[in-house]
């Protein structure tokens, strides 16, 4: 018997009961069209999340100090300069960079004005006049302080707004003063929001030099910078040697990763979860296709028992069923496929997205389809070679 | 010439419980172009011996030659083989495959002998013109009468031209007119030096053949010589 025989003997066994394909195809349909959909919806999606990720988040570079064990045992310290964001201003790509720290007032206590209303303990930050930039900061009174409030030392203070409505202070307009101690400062600017660091919101914020000349900061502790769209990988490299040219492996530097890796990731993410729900309805398909080969086998016993008597051996009839199984799987692979791109397509254009599909996919899918109705087919493939041609003779 | 079937104290019991001896003993020789009747009630082991026969079972006594070769000790891949090529079935319930094609149906028999495509085709519809067939060979078994599906099952045994023309029951899902049809096919193919075997339980055809023989709890015994001869 040649493979042509063997696949026109197996076409006509499947075309001989269109009703009962269609039924059978159904669960392979099914689990195909789930996993072309899911995979192409999945890799829609992440095209879409990854276009549309916060622009902010791509730009922003952070530097802190590291720390690293030097060759004969010690732990190496690296400070950031105080001039760190004129250091990194300097480099194309950088829109803006400040530095940021928390401030230790040794216990003194934060008024308001008038003096005497309550105590507030409230957090005391420091930070360089191109923070609030590199940080996308927005004011909703006032302003914030300078280059020259920073180099001279003002005792001016900008508030976050919480800690603003802690202290009673709601305007500007008059140069309200707070107290921190005994030392007055002038409130500026009311800080609104911001893009990261919200802790500046519940914070007094005063000039870094003024935090190192009054209450005796050490070094800036973190270092913000906000990039150019797509600069931020090469300011993420060129920043530790501009910081400190001398240890720039002592700096932690943190960047946001390439788009193209971003995007694999989330794609893999959406992807796994996707592919299991796939997976299950495939599962059930060849259960199906399993299930309605082995009836097919027991209603034509005595179509095996006249293959047989006509010079069929065992192969030959289990290659036929096992065929016919992946016919049958292969068929509901195809439409599964098409269903599948077709859901993708849809949902797109609901949705407004760009369709993005692996081409791969919707060919291999019909063959993963076959692969199917051939593993599903197998046992009842064996069952029919098993028939004994007298048994199944037998009957009328 | 040796003849077409030799068999030799053929025996086949089923083991137990409890242990059957279908056959017992059987001497039976088929000289090539004779029309043989075995005749016997159910449960007589006729049916074991068309097993025999047709090479569908293995004696568990006995040697079986047919066309002097000793077929009881071959393997089950050469023993379907020599099935397919020397032996033609004809079964009372037909087991034409529906939605095929009376030629399609025909041209199976030759599907698993490896016999080209377009020689097939041709044989086919050759055989089914012999049987007088020739203007049924679109239509679906399922449309035909059930004489008409008999002779396609009768050609489908010809077409590979077998040694032996087994036919179990051949008219037993018959009336009488497409019964003594399908007879006087099976009177002509003899005509024409076909040798058949029928098995069956009626006395009318088995009374149609050259020689009967007589099968009764498993022991064959000869009937006297038929009175009718073609």
């Amino acid at each position: 018997m040649t493979l042509r025989d063997l696949t026109g003997e197996a076409l006509a066994g499947v075309a001989a009961r269109p009703s009962r394909l269609a039924l059978t195809t159904l669960g392979t349909v099914l689990g195909i069209a789930a996993l072309v959909a899911t995979i192409g919806l999945g890799q829609t999606a992440a095209g879409q999340i990854s276009d549309r990720f916060d622009a902010v988040a791509a730009t922003r570079v952070t530097v802190e100090p590291g720390e690293t064990d030097g060759p004969d045992g010690q732990v190496a310290l690296t400070q950031l300069p105080w001039d760190a964001p004129a250091r990194l201003e300097r480099l194309a790509g950088v829109e803006s960079a400040g530095t940021f720290a928390t401030v230790d007032i040794g216990g003194d206590a934060v008024r308001g004005v008038p003096y005497g209303t309550q105590e507030q303990t409230v957090p005391v930050a420091a930070a360089s006049a191109g923070l609030f930039e590199a940080l996308g900061a927005q004011v909703s009174g006032g302003r914030f302080f300078d280059e020259g409030h920073d180099s001279r030392g003002d005792a001016v203070v900008v508030l976050g707004r919480y800690a603003a409505d802690r202290l009673g202070i709601n305007r500007v307009d008059s140069q309200p003063s707070i107290f921190i101690g005994d030392r007055a400062f002038t409130v500026i600017g009311i800080l609104d929001a911001v893009d990261y660091r919200s802790e500046l919101q519940d914070s007094v914020i005063m000039p870094m030099t003024t935090a190192r000349d009054l209450y005796g900061l050490e070094a800036p502790e973190v270092l913000e910078v906000r990039t150019e769209l797509g600069a931020a990988q090469l300011i993420g490299r060129q920043a530790p040697i501009a910081v400190d040219p001398n240890n720039p492996d002592l700096l932690d530097v943190s960047a946001p990763p390439r788009p193209g890796s971003l995007r694999d990731n989330v794609s893999a993410d959406v992807n796994g979860l996707f592919l299991a729900l796939g997976g299950l309805s495939l599962l059930v398909g060849g259960l199906g296709i399993a299930n309605v080969t082995l009836l097919s086998v027991l209603e034509r016993i005595s179509e095996i028992g006249l293959r047989r008597a006509v010079g069929a051996g065992r192969v030959h009839v289990a290659g036929q069923f096992l065929v016919e199984s992946g016919i049958v799987g292969f068929l509901g692979g195809l439409i599964g496929s098409t269903i599948g791109v077709l859901a993708t397509v849809g949902v797109s254009v609901v949705r407004d997205w760009t369709p993005l599909l692996d081409i791969r996919l919707a060919l291999v899918a019909p063959l993963l389809g076959g692969a199917i109705g051939l593993v599903a087919g197998a046992y009842p493939a064996w069952r029919a070679s098993a028939v004994e041609p007298i048994t199944a003779l037998r009957s009328g | 010439m040796p003849p077409v079937v030799e068999m030799t104290g053929v025996g086949r019991a089923f083991p137990g419980p409890p242990r059957v001896e279908a056959v017992r003993d059987v001497d039976l020789t088929i000289a090539e172009g004779e029309y043989l009747s075995i005749i016997g009630p159910s449960g007589s082991g006729k049916s074991t011996l068309l097993h025999l026969l047709g090479l569908l079972d293995r004696p568990s006594r006995g040697t079986y030659r047919l066309d002097g070769v000793d077929v009881s000790t071959l393997t089950e891949r050469r023993r379907t083989r020599v099935r397919g090529e020397r032996i033609g079935f004809v079964f009372q319930a037909f087991h034409l495959l529906p939605h095929r094609s009376v030629l399609e149906n025909v041209e199976l028999a030759m599907i698993y002998l490896r016999v080209p495509r377009k020689e097939r085709t041709a044989r086919a519809r050759a055989t089914l013109e012999r049987v007088g067939l020739g203007h049924r060979l679109d239509f679906d078994p399922i449309t035909l009468s059930g004489g008409e599906r008999q002779r396609v099952a009768i050609a489908r045994a010809l077409v590979a031209q077998p040694s032996l023309l087994l036919a179990d029951e051949p008219t037993g899902n018959l009336d009488s007119g497409n019964a003594a049809s399908v007879l006087d096919l099976f009177d002509e193919l003899h005509a024409d030096g076909l040798t058949l075997a029928v098995i069956t339980h009626d006395d009318g055809v088995s009374a149609r053949a050259q020689r009967r023989v007589r099968i009764v709890d498993g022991v064959m015994s000869d009937v006297a010589a038929a009175g009718v001869v073609a």
